[in-house]
């Protein structure tokens, strides 16, 4: 069970990857056991008496439509959360492959890699996003909502992969393998891979953080699942409906917070993991 | 050299140095006792580990946190403990009496700036005053002392090869003629014609300020080489001090014994003795004396008494129970 | 029969410089023609001794196969290292393997030490089962003077530098290699523990007839392990020979100087005093033309501006010196002859 100690130790070792971990694993409970407690069919429109301020009996008020929005963060959180695992898990996954490949490797492969990833990354992200959502004829779905985003999460975790096995590959330890026999994947995989799981787990936090920021945007500007009350969705419904000027401030505020508390904790997460994978800040034995 | 007819210019008493680490206290530095004397060089030797460094940076006040200096005192002949002085004399006090050559020129040489600049710079910081053009006369003073062209001011050190940046340091550390010079392994990345003229030109040096060197090292070579008394560490501890002719022809201390005869030379081919055992680990220490797990003469009274401190002369020492009679053994402090 | 590893008229060339605004590039020669041939059958023990920048590393490496020489060629057994298939690439990586200087960088961090041992038993197939693999490993660990129970299951930082570098040459010995290229494998390593790892390395060569190839700085180590030694001095050889002439008779006006350098551990000799004899001269190695060691020779003179070949002197060396022209030149440059035979007992 040495994995887990290495695990505990590392939550013991970084305070703020430890309360990182708490928050997001306390909103998780909150999607997950949510509809054990409330209805979830109150999320739908016309459930209940609309434009209700928060009361004992909503603690989270009810909209324009007459959502009850308790139900609404209870069935929108999880989905906002599963964007951006899907499309973090997406873009990370990419990124690897492409970021080990390509600074291992070197040669013309990695010069157009290195290229369209360069380029690209000084476009815009969310005008990109835009775009690509906007043409999409058919309806979004979470899903799409979510490869919409990962077509774009890969970059920035390619680049930064790929210059950290830059650095790697002239070590000493790599001549040795090469030395043992080891082929070029055998060695990216078996070598150079384990070497970079925190800083790779922090790049996962910051690409979920990315994807569900970004999923938050196309929704709030209308460009997401219609028909699925996700966080951004009831933005975009609270904006549609002026809520702030009527003064229906639970019906915007109340997401708010809840994204909030989502990029907190992840954010601390990957500060975390940045803080053990950075060898300066490990102590030396 | 006539031991008896010098006078102390340094005296470190029960000098402690601690690194507090998660897994324990390391004792870096072990109540080292020696007294430096006016005007000689003077070589502290010990493998990795065994202190050496510590001590010189503890002298300079440069020990930094998990570190810090336990406990003793280094009192000039002037009454001054360098180990008392507040941070302010500190400063004041590096380079007019105790100066560092540090190992690579990367720690003491400022890559942006030119030699002559950073020269005189570092004289201002330490309270020199005067015009320009009198420091540019000092700093071409000092670099001819060093064996190097007046030119060498107007350049940046990454345009200096290895031995002239050395020499550049060296300059640097001898600028306010300092008392002391303290030089950690100043040649071990230079090549070994290098090595000999930056220490040929070192000991001329101090010859004419009549300053003390104590060069840190752990080419046993060198120091036969440079230094008139050497000091052997090992595990923090100082455990022989003696004439360089001494030590080497007749070393006292097992360990002394067993690193003088493991040194390659061009005496004996294809015979190897090495210490054996294993390294000492500073977290883990043995109790007792420090050596006896591998020493071949330990007995059973070394696995629990701490030797301390034997005079067999006027500058020799020895920290070894095969010196102590049992009763005039002081307890360990 | 091919030698097992030889080095054809091996030149390393670096261009550096250039750059985006187009500035000046320059070639750094690092290795300039160096021609050795290893036999298979007979060990031999050569040192390969240099300064930083003579190039000792550079040939090591393209002996290794790490790094292609810019021309020349190395082949192993008679075929060119750069040209092999999968199948001759491992049959060269068991025959030859090497030890490195810096014992900690060897090791991956995230692996225990056991890592090191057990990739090429199962890399090159040396065990048919676990159990054989672990006694493979538990002789080789033993051979190298480290007990199998203190070693085994740490991971690097837990054992001292004596202790890993023991393992990177139990590592080597598993493989039965017929040459192991050490480049300084002491030099990072305790004073007290250099004589054992030196002496583990002389009892490979003594009683397991493993040649080696002993990059070193370090000529008093060279001394004690070596037979043969080729002194290298930028990318060029100044001399080589048998270890007891080269070293205690030096012919090269180079090799002279550095052995008059090396600071003895015998106090009261004129060390100190004595004053070096070398002109304080540097010449960039891109402007060098002809000797390179000549700016700094007190003896350079006219004749000195074209590169000297290998003179043979009487008792069997070489040495690249317009002192000695009066001498025959080496064949070929090749110092397969002056390394190689080890019958010529000197």
């Amino acid at each position: 069970m040495r994995r887990l100690d290495q695990v505990l130790y590392y939550l013991r070792e970084s305070p703020m990857l430890g309360a990182g971990t708490l928050l997001i694993l306390l909103i998780a409970l909150f999607g997950i056991l949510g509809p054990v407690f409330v209805d979830t069919d109150l999320a739908r429109p016309l459930s209940t008496t609309p434009r209700l301020p928060p009361s004992w009996e909503h603690p989270f008020g009810t909209d324009d439509a007459g959502r009850e929005l308790l139900a609404v963060m209870v069935v929108g959180v999880p989905l906002t959360l599963r964007v951006g695992l899907l499309a973090g898990s997406v873009g990370l996954g990419l990124g690897i492959f492409l970021g080990f490949t390509s600074g291992y490797l070197g040669g013309t492969f990695d010069t157009i890699v290195r290229g369209v990833v360069d380029t690209l990354l000084t476009v815009p992200g969310l005008v990109v996003l835009i775009s690509i959502a906007s043409t999409i004829r058919e309806e979004i779905s979470v899903n799409i909502m979510a490869m919409v985003v990962a077509s774009l999460a890969w970059m920035w975790p390619t680049r930064v992969i790929r210059a950290q096995v830059l650095t790697m590959r002239e070590r000493a330890y790599v001549q040795m393998a090469k030395l043992n026999g080891m082929s070029d994947t055998e060695i990216i995989w078996k070598e150079l891979f384990p070497n970079l799981l925190p800083y790779l787990a922090a790049l996962f936090a910051n690409a979920v953080n990315w994807a569900i920021l970004s999923s938050i945007g196309l929704e709030a500007l209308g460009l997401g699942p219609q028909n699925d009350p996700t966080v951004g969705m009831t933005i975009y419904w609270a904006i549609t409906f002026s809520a702030l000027i009527r003064g229906m401030w639970w019906w915007w505020a109340i997401p708010i917070v809840f994204i909030g508390l989502v990029f907190v904790a992840l954010l601390m997460i990957s500060a975390g993991l940045d803080e053990l994978a950075n060898p300066k800040q490990r102590k030396a034995v | 050299m006539n031991n008896q007819a010098r006078e102390v210019m340094l005296d470190i008493q029960g000098l402690e140095v601690h690194f507090e680490t998660r897994r324990g206290l390391a004792r870096a530095v072990n109540d080292v006792d020696l007294q430096l004397y006016k005007g000689e060089r003077f070589g502290l030797v010990g493998e990795s580990g065994s202190g050496k460094t510590t001590m010189i940076l503890a002298l300079l006040r440069m020990i930094k946190t998990p570190g810090f200096i336990a406990g003793g005192r280094a009192v000039f002949d002037d009454g001054t403990d360098l180990l008392a002085l507040s941070p302010e004399d500190v400063r004041k006090n590096r380079l007019r009496r105790v100066a560092m050559v540090p190992q690579g020129a990367m720690n003491s040489l400022n890559p942006v700036m030119r030699i002559g600049q950073q020269m005189a710079l570092t004289m201002r910081e330490h309270g020199e005053v005067g015009t320009g053009e009198e420091f540019e006369a000092r700093v071409a003073k000092l670099l001819d002392q060093v064996g190097l062209v007046p030119e060498v001011a107007d350049l940046y050190p990454h345009e200096l090869s290895g031995g002239m940046k050395q020499r550049a340091c060296i300059a640097q550390a001898i600028s306010l003629s300092p008392r002391l010079i303290l030089a950690d392994e100043p040649t071990s990345a230079l090549d070994v014609v290098v090595q000999r003229q930056i220490m040929q030109t070192l000991r001329q040096l101090q010859l004419q300020l009549g300053a003390t060197v104590l060069l840190v090292g752990h080419d046993m070579g060198l120091m036969a080489q440079f230094a008139e008394r050497v000091g052997i560490m090992y595990g923090g501890k100082l455990v022989e001090v003696g004439s360089v002719a001494d030590v080497f022809r007749n070393p006292q201390h097992p360990y002394t014994q067993l690193l003088i005869s493991s040194i390659p030379s061009f005496e004996r081919r294809g015979t190897f003795q090495g210490i054996p055992g294993v390294g000492l680990s500073l977290l883990d220490s043995p109790s007792g004396c420090l050596f006896h797990p591998r020493c071949p003469q330990a007995t059973e009274r070394c696995a629990h008494v701490e030797p301390g401190l034997t005079q067999l002369g006027p500058g020799r020492q020895v920290s070894c129970l095969l010196y102590e009679k049992e009763e005039t053994h002081a307890a360990p402090s | 029969m091919p030698p097992l590893l030889d080095a054809s008229h091996v030149r390393k060339v670096y261009r550096g410089g250039g750059g985006l605004l187009g500035a000046q590039t320059t070639e750094t020669v690092a290795v300039d023609d160096f021609t050795l041939a290893i036999d298979g059958d007979t060990p031999s023990f050569t040192t390969i001794a240099g300064e930083s920048g003579s190039g000792k590393t550079t040939i090591a490496r393209m002996l290794l196969g790490v790094q292609p020489p810019t021309s020349g060629t190395v082949r192993y057994r008679g075929i060119d290292i750069g040209q092999m298939d999968k199948e001759q690439m491992r049959a060269f990586r068991q025959d030859v393997q090497a030890i490195f200087q810096d014992p900690f960088e060897v090791y991956n961090p995230f692996y225990k030490i056991d890592h090191i041992l057990t990739t090429p038993i199962e890399k090159f197939g040396l065990a048919k089962s676990p159990q054989q693999a672990a006694e493979q490993i538990d002789v080789a660990l033993r051979t190298v003077g480290l007990r199998p129970d203190e070693t085994l299951g740490r991971y690097p930082h837990q054992l001292s530098g004596g202790q890993r570098q023991r393992i990177t040459i139990a590592r080597a010995l598993l493989l039965k290699p017929k040459l192991i290229i050490a480049d300084e494998p002491v030099s990072m390593v305790d004073a007290s523990l250099r004589a054992t790892i030196l002496a583990n390395l002389h009892k490979l060569y003594t009683d397991f007839g493993i040649s080696f190839i002993y990059i070193t700085h370090d000529l008093t180590t060279a001394y004690q392990v070596s037979e043969k030694i080729v002194v290298l001095y930028h990318g060029t050889v100044a001399e080589a020979g048998g270890v007891e002439q080269v070293i205690k008779d030096p012919k090269h006006p180079y090799t002279r100087e550095l052995i008059r350098s090396i600071p003895v551990p015998d106090p009261g000799s004129a060390w100190i005093e004595e004053a070096v004899e070398e002109r304080d001269v540097e010449v960039p190695d891109a402007e060098l033309q002809g000797c390179r060691y000549a700016p700094r020779c007190v003896h350079a003179e006219e004749r000195c501006t074209r590169v000297p070949p290998l003179y043979r002197l009487d008792d069997g060396r070489v040495a690249s010196c317009v002192l000695y022209d009066k001498h025959e030149a080496l064949a070929d440059g090749d110092l397969t002859q002056i390394i190689g035979a080890p019958q010529q007992k000197d």
